[in-house]
């Protein structure tokens, strides 16, 4: 065997100046040869300190070992029977922080690139065509799923494929929650959602557009009128913030959510081909500094801003967004504006966004969250000038389905209350998990409190038959 | 997909539509609102219901041709299907157990009323005046709709054609002034009218009610597009209005918010009329040569 590699095989990107002006993915992904190599940098640990770290316990050993081995429909299908969606989580998730962070390479060298390699045989998959589903004898029992965000979509193929008839129920047009409206092309190719959706019709889930749970019809509905058996709620994070400054409802002011539903879920930059439009201007600002902030300042560069900018009252290393995506947000030309917070929007006497005053910040003593906390510099005030402002702020609850739905507990922040085993909520038979229990999470996280909703119900409903049996 | 059941031509530029959706006719509320999409590639626009029918599975919406969106929609007649038609959406509007109450609506707005005026009629203890404006006879609508169901149906055109010569706000102001006034005023309509409501009853601290239009996207309390000010802070019409204070409402601001895309509304009007001439004109050349 050749001489151990001590380096992961870096991920080809498309170029940075070619980039910015479309909304092509920019990581392309791994070939064959690339991806078998990486694969046999695997020491194939005894106890697998990968697994523990992913929150859906994916067969990392295993389903690398396949594909080191150049077994990829195995490998693939291996992988499948615990995620059931890897294109997905080989894009988004942040595996230096989970799986890859407990790679026993990781402690000498640089772990194995586990993220690169579930999004290899998960798009191997999708060109060379799915392998043949398992027939699952169906249980003539219904769940409902409501919301189609990661979350729903996890828990529905798992109780799919356990035999259940799910039916998920999406408020908006398309499924997929955040991975359709939130996360951009560029990304997460759209057409990777509808695959895996396409996937989960196959396998006999049901899917209802159109439909807002607690409005359209409500939880005591699903379970008294229409013959649910149990119900799991995956509404995602709810509403998002604003800072409450002057000037926040200006035209030419966004929150990230609208901004980017604008674009990846309605099209906005193909307007007027699509019907939905979008106004952006010149120089952009956005505030904030997680992963949401990344997608919409990179999004800002690619419908025709100028120059788009961050601005953020902390400093880099207080930063939420993945070192990735900052990394591609500095090779687009993203300007960073740390330890500066805004304090008012200004805008023409039309009312059109014409700057954003701000102060300048230092670092004081750590708060709770263990951050030192940034105070105003006195009379460093200056005016940025920029006509689009997007606020990425994170999320409020929506209170829609907890007012709608009786014996549903809510906790101080508005969340649901879903014990974080099992998901079951104060109402037997209702489990939720995702953003809507947590507030605004990772993906991987609604992923994997889905799938052991998913569980949950399976033994709720055994319980119940057994109980009436 | 939605079918259009029924189509009814109000004006010459407004239709109503029955739409078979019997999930949204299930928990239809007065004062809601639905989201429709008329094709794959459409932009999301929220339209007030005007009825339903828990029975028949069905919901009636009033449209006016004002854009791109609007305009497709008018393309469509009985048998054609609506991409997408979600709802109900908003939350309903409180109504009272009694009491006078005043229903104000101008314009497409009159359709609107309908389903309070319904909700109200025939609970003891309320009387309610309908109180609706056009600019002509021709583009008042729903008048049969709206009269049988309220105690009074006072009707204004601006140019005297039917009922009182002059605006609702006349009407409102002199019904306030003659008699002992309302105990609620609910204005449905466009902007500058609901705000022109507002200033009527303000002096006399009528509970006033106003439904917001702003711009919206998911209407489901997720993009937070739809924020108005209401006493100072922001608030989501699509999950705490879409009727709010109306005395307390921004109208400024949010008149200002809703003209935010007024170029590219028009744009997308002009393009969509150029394809129309377009597809028009191939038609007649294949009808020509076939000919
Ligand atoms: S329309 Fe998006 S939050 Fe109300």
């Amino acid at each position: 065997m050749a001489k151990m590699k001590r380096d992961r095989h870096p991920m080809p990107l498309l170029d940075a100046a070619v980039r910015v002006n479309r909304f092509d993915e920019v990581a392309l992904g791994y070939t064959l040869e690339m991806a078998i190599e990486e694969a046999q940098r695997c020491l194939k640990c005894k106890n697998p300190t990968c697994e523990i770290g992913c929150p859906v316990q994916s067969p990392v050993k295993d389903f690398v070992a396949l594909l080191a081995e150049g077994k990829v429909a195995e490998s693939v299908k291996r992988l499948r029977e615990v995620n059931r969606l890897p294109a997905i989580c080989g894009r988004v998730c942040p595996q230096e922080e989970q799986c890859e962070s407990k790679c026993v390479m990781g402690v000498k060298f640089e772990p194995v690139a586990i993220g690169r390699l579930e999004r290899f045989v998960a798009d191997w998959e999708r060109q060379h065509g799915f392998g043949e589903l398992e027939p699952v004898a169906s249980r003539g029992v219904k769940v409902a799923v409501v919301g189609a965000g990661p979350a729903g979509l996890t828990c529905a193929g798992d109780l799919a494929a356990l035999g259940y008839q799910v039916t998920v129920f999406e408020a908006l047009h398309a499924a997929g929650g955040v991975l359709m409206y939130g996360i951009p092309e560029f990304r997460l190719p759209k057409e990777i959602v509808e695959t895996d959706v396409r996937r989960l019709e196959e396998m006999g889930v049901e899917f209802r557009y159109n439909v807002l749970v607690g409005r359209t019809v409500t939880i005591d509905d699903l379970m008294e009128k229409d013959g649910y058996s149990a119900v799991f709620i995956g509404t995602g994070a709810g509403l998002p913030k604003f800072m409450g400054i002057p000037g926040e409802n200006y035209s030419g002011v966004y929150s990230a959510n609208e901004f980017l539903t604008r674009i990846n879920l309605l099209r906005a930059y193909k307007f007027p081909e699509y019907d939905t439009p979008l106004k952006v201007g010149k120089r952009v600002a956005v505030i904030g500094a997680g992963n949401t902030a990344m997608d919409s300042v990179r999004t800002a560069l690619r419908v025709g801003a100028e120059q788009a900018m961050i601005v953020y009252r902390r400093t880099e290393h207080e930063m939420t967004a993945r070192r990735e995506e900052f990394e591609h947000a500095e090779e687009e030309g993203v300007q960073f504006n740390f330890l500066t917070n805004p304090v008012e929007i200004l805008a023409n006497e039309d009312g059109w966004v014409t700057g954003l005053k701000c102060v300048k910040m230092e670092l004081g003593e750590p708060d709770e969250s263990g951050r030192r906390k940034p105070v105003t510099v006195k009379g460093s005030e200056f005016v940025m000038p920029v006509d689009t402002v997007i606020m990425a702020l994170g999320t409020t609850p929506n209170p829609i389905l907890l007012r709608t739905t009786p014996g549903l507990q809510s906790n101080k922040w508005g969340c649901v209350v879903a014990d974080p085993e099992t998901g079951a909520t104060t109402r037997p038979g209702v489990f939720a998990g995702g953003d809507a229990v947590t507030g605004a999470a990772t993906v991987i996280l609604a992923m994997g409190a889905g799938q052991k909703a998913a569980r949950a119900i399976h033994e709720y409903l055994e319980k119940q038959a057994a109980v009436h049996a | 997909m939605y079918r259009i059941l029924k189509m009814r031509q109000l004006t010459p530029v407004t239709r109503l539509y029955v739409v078979d959706a019997p999930l949204v006719a299930r928990s239809a509320q007065p004062g809601q609102f639905i989201i429709l999409r008329v094709g794959a590639t459409g932009e999301r626009i929220p339209i007030t219901i005007t009825d339903f029918d828990r029975e028949a599975g069905t919901v009636t919406i009033v449209v006016q041709e004002v854009g791109k969106t609007t305009k497709w929609l008018a393309q469509l007649g009985e048998g054609d299907y609506i991409h997408d038609f979600a709802g109900p959406l908003g939350s309903p509007v409180e109504l009272p157990a009694q009491g006078r109450v005043a229903l104000v609506g101008g314009g497409f707005g009159t359709g609107a009323i309908l389903t309070i005026a319904k909700a109200l009629h025939g609970r003891p203890g309320i009387t309610v005046d309908a109180i609706v404006g056009a600019r002509n006879q021709d583009l008042l609508i729903l008048a049969d709709e709206v009269s049988a169901n309220v105690d009074r149906f006072l009707a204004c055109t601006d140019d005297g054609s039917y009922g009182y010569k002059g605006f609702v706000t006349g009407v409102l102001q002199e019904k306030i002034k003659a008699e002992e006034g309302y105990d609620l005023v609910i204005a449905v309509g466009p902007m500058p009218m609901m705000r022109a409501v507002a200033e009527v009853t303000r002096p006399y601290a009528i509970y006033t009610l106003a439904s917001m239009d702003p711009i919206m996207l998911d209407g489901t309390g997720m993009c937070g597009a739809c924020r108005v000010r209401v006493g100072g802070e922001n608030r989501f019409a699509c999950v705490d209005g879409p009727c709010f204070d109306a005395h307390k409402v921004d109208f400024e601001e949010v008149t200002r918010r809703t003209k935010m895309y007024k170029a590219e509304e028009k744009a997308a009007l002009e393009h969509f009329e150029h394809q129309h001439e377009h597809e028009h004109e191939c038609q007649c050349k294949k009808t020509a040569a076939v000919r």
